[in-house]
């Protein structure tokens, strides 16, 4: 034990080790991060696909018109991961998605175009500063609804269950208000999720792709990431030890509202209009990805890679079967039944090791 | 050096009330640099509120605490910290879904670039000081603490706290969950940490494993100072007639009434 101990102290014991075993390890080590039934679950629905349906579902533009779909989502979901890893949840993502989306298009508003204004322009038209006021304006939507949600969890104490309903509703309702109900077209938003800015991968593919790999890094490297899940795991813990917890949900409330106001503004990008009844179910959608994914609903445990796969599962097998024939609302149950088992997993992990 | 006459740390009539219940009545205490202080008393008696207030947690409201004979304030666990008190609660206070040294460098991260951890130097600082400690995991550093067996667990409390207390380190029952050989263990562990000139502060229950370990023994009672023992001054029938109440060689016990 002495020696494993002083192996330890120095720099990892190097000797002996072939190149090809240290890219193993970082294979393992990818996976680790994830729940490994779900990265096997993904392999092998793939793998099913493309057997049953040669052709038709492994072909690329098949897998691109997927990565497409679940781009918004996997944003949302990015931010979602946080809120959960701290044993908290956020139904307020649709509100969040919404007023991101409404306050874009308000923004565009803003600038006189001619006749009209920047909401009218067409894609050819439209001016980089057009864009930047209206992510900055799709932003401060998300703080809002973030900063909200954050007082009223952390100094509030309102259980965030309730307290992101009570975001979800006033936002919904306020999102409504200012479109007097009914829903912006515009093309100016178009360029940032169309073209390829990089040659074979769609903007907004790559935006998710840039999302998620924020958050990896968050999750896995950066201090705030740390915290996080140390207030998951035991909050009194952390407060003892100086971390200010209430300040630091504030903080991870927010990170999820932009999150989401900025999947709203790739949203009104990529459809070309705002879409007030269109998000109901993301706050579901998302949850269902970061639970899927490995990240424990009891907190304290995050991967950001397994709420890149959760978020990718669901649209997987609703497309599978849509090519199979097979009745697209079966994708529900099954993803119904998946999620309660693996949350359902998760919770025996966790009983299984503080037995003793 | 006449260090060792001036408490470490020490409290003068400390008052607590949690509405008409008074936790402390005028309580005093004092540890001494490279002594184990023993702090002993029945349940009620106060023990965890002074505790409390000395590791910052809860505010007294009377009293005057000291760390090296000035006065301080302790309004949050944080000023413990910047005067070198660590705690090892009861409870342990670890993050069980976090690692060893994620635990043991929580809210004291080595950073880069500002806003990244540097995981590897921590885990590294964090075996070094355990091997120093003859703290053995049998674990491996990357797995959560979760895994961990209670004494190993126990072990990664107090060796943060060692690691990072520069005067007194507070243990709170350290071995009252532990087997036999876990709690030799961990008393192996006082004795180190005293012998690098700390004041340990060891609440326990166990009145022979007091006797055995301390080299003072303050007793509390309703919480006050009822008495104080030196090594060898005291056995187990004499220590449980002063935590009793039959006891006492305190000049002014406060009778209830005794204001600060």
């Amino acid at each position: 034990m002495n020696t494993m101990r002083t192996a330890r102290r120095g720099a990892p014991p190097a000797p002996s080790a072939p190149p090809s075993r240290s890219l193993i390890s970082v294979v393992k080590d990818l996976l680790g991060q994830t729940s490994g039934l779900t990265f096997v679950a993904l392999v092998v629905m793939i793998i099913y696909f493309s057997l049953m349906e040669p052709g038709k579902f492994n072909t690329t533009s098949n897998f691109d018109l997927l990565a497409q779909n679940v781009s918004i989502l996997i944003v949302l979901s990015v931010g979602a991961t946080f809120v959960i890893a701290t044993s908290g949840i956020d139904l307020s993502i649709p509100a969040a998605v919404v007023l991101g989306e409404v306050f874009a298009t308000k923004a565009l508003g803003w600038f006189t175009v001619g006749e009209g204004t920047a909401v009218d322009v067409t894609e050819s038209e439209t001016k980089f500063s057009y864009i930047a006021v209206a992510l900055l304006a799709a932003l401060a939507a998300g703080l809002i609804i973030g900063t909200v949600n954050g007082l009223v969890v952390a100094y509030m104490r309102v259980p965030p269950l309730l307290a992101t309903l009570g975001t979800l509703g006033s936002g919904l309702g306020a999102a409504n208000l200012m479109q007097d109900g009914s829903n912006t077209a515009t093309s100016a938003l178009a360029p940032v999720t169309s073209g390829e800015a990089v040659p074979g991968i769609s903007n907004i593919v790559l935006i998710a792709i840039i999302v998620v790999a924020l958050g990896w890094v968050a999750v896995r490297y950066s201090v705030f990431g740390r915290h996080t899940l140390a207030i998951g795991s035991n909050e009194e813990a952390a407060r003892r030890v100086g971390i200010k917890v209430e300040r630091h949900l504030v903080k991870v409330y927010v990170l999820a509202g932009l999150a989401s106001a900025f999947g709203g503004f790739l949203s009104v990008s990529f459809f070309g209009t705002t879409s007030l009844a269109g998000h109901m179910t993301d706050n579901m959608q998302a949850i269902t990805a970061v639970a899927l994914g490995g990240t424990s609903v009891f907190g304290g445990v995050a991967t950001m890679l397994g709420t890149l796969i959760g978020a990718c599962i669901p649209s997987l097998l609703k497309n599978g079967f849509v090519i199979m024939g097979v009745g697209a609302y079966w994708q529900d149950v099954a993803i119904g039944f998946v999620l309660v088992l693996t949350v359902w997993f998760d919770q025996m992990r966790r009983k299984a090791r503080t037995k003793h | 050096m006449n260090r060792a006459e001036v408490p470490a740390l020490a409290a003068y009539g400390l008052e607590k009330k949690y509405g008409q219940v008074r936790a402390l009545r005028g309580a005093s205490f004092e540890a001494f640099a490279g002594q184990v202080t023993a702090l002993v008393g029945d349940n009620g008696a106060g023990k965890s509120t002074l505790i409390k207030c000395l590791a910052g947690v809860i505010q007294p409201d009377f009293g005057q605490i000291m760390v090296d004979g000035r006065p301080v304030s302790m309004s949050d666990p944080v000023h413990a910290t910047k005067h070198g008190i660590e705690t090892v609660y009861q409870d342990l206070a670890l993050a069980s879904d976090l690692d060893a040294a994620a635990n043991v460098f929580l809210g004291r991260e080595i950073r880069r670039m500002r806003v990244l951890h540097d995981h590897k130097e921590m885990r590294r600082r964090t075996a070094a000081s355990f091997s120093d400690l003859g703290v053995g995991l049998v674990q491996d550093m990357r797995v959560p603490v979760s895994s961990f067996s209670g004494g190993q667990r126990q072990s990664v409390a107090i060796a943060r706290a060692a690691m990072w207390a520069k005067h007194v380190i507070i243990m709170d029952e350290p071995t009252a969950a532990l087997g036999v050989i876990q709690t030799e263990k961990v008393l192996q562990l006082i004795q180190k940490v005293r012998s690098r000139g700390l004041a340990v502060v060891l609440i326990s229950h166990n009145l022979p494993q007091v006797i055995d370990v301390a080299d003072r023994i303050e007793v509390m009672r309703l919480g006050a100072r009822v008495a104080r023992f030196r090594r060898g001054e005291v056995d187990v029938e004499r220590l449980i007639a002063a935590v009793s109440g039959a006891f006492s060689n305190e000049a002014d016990v406060p009778n209830g009434e005794v204001t600060a």
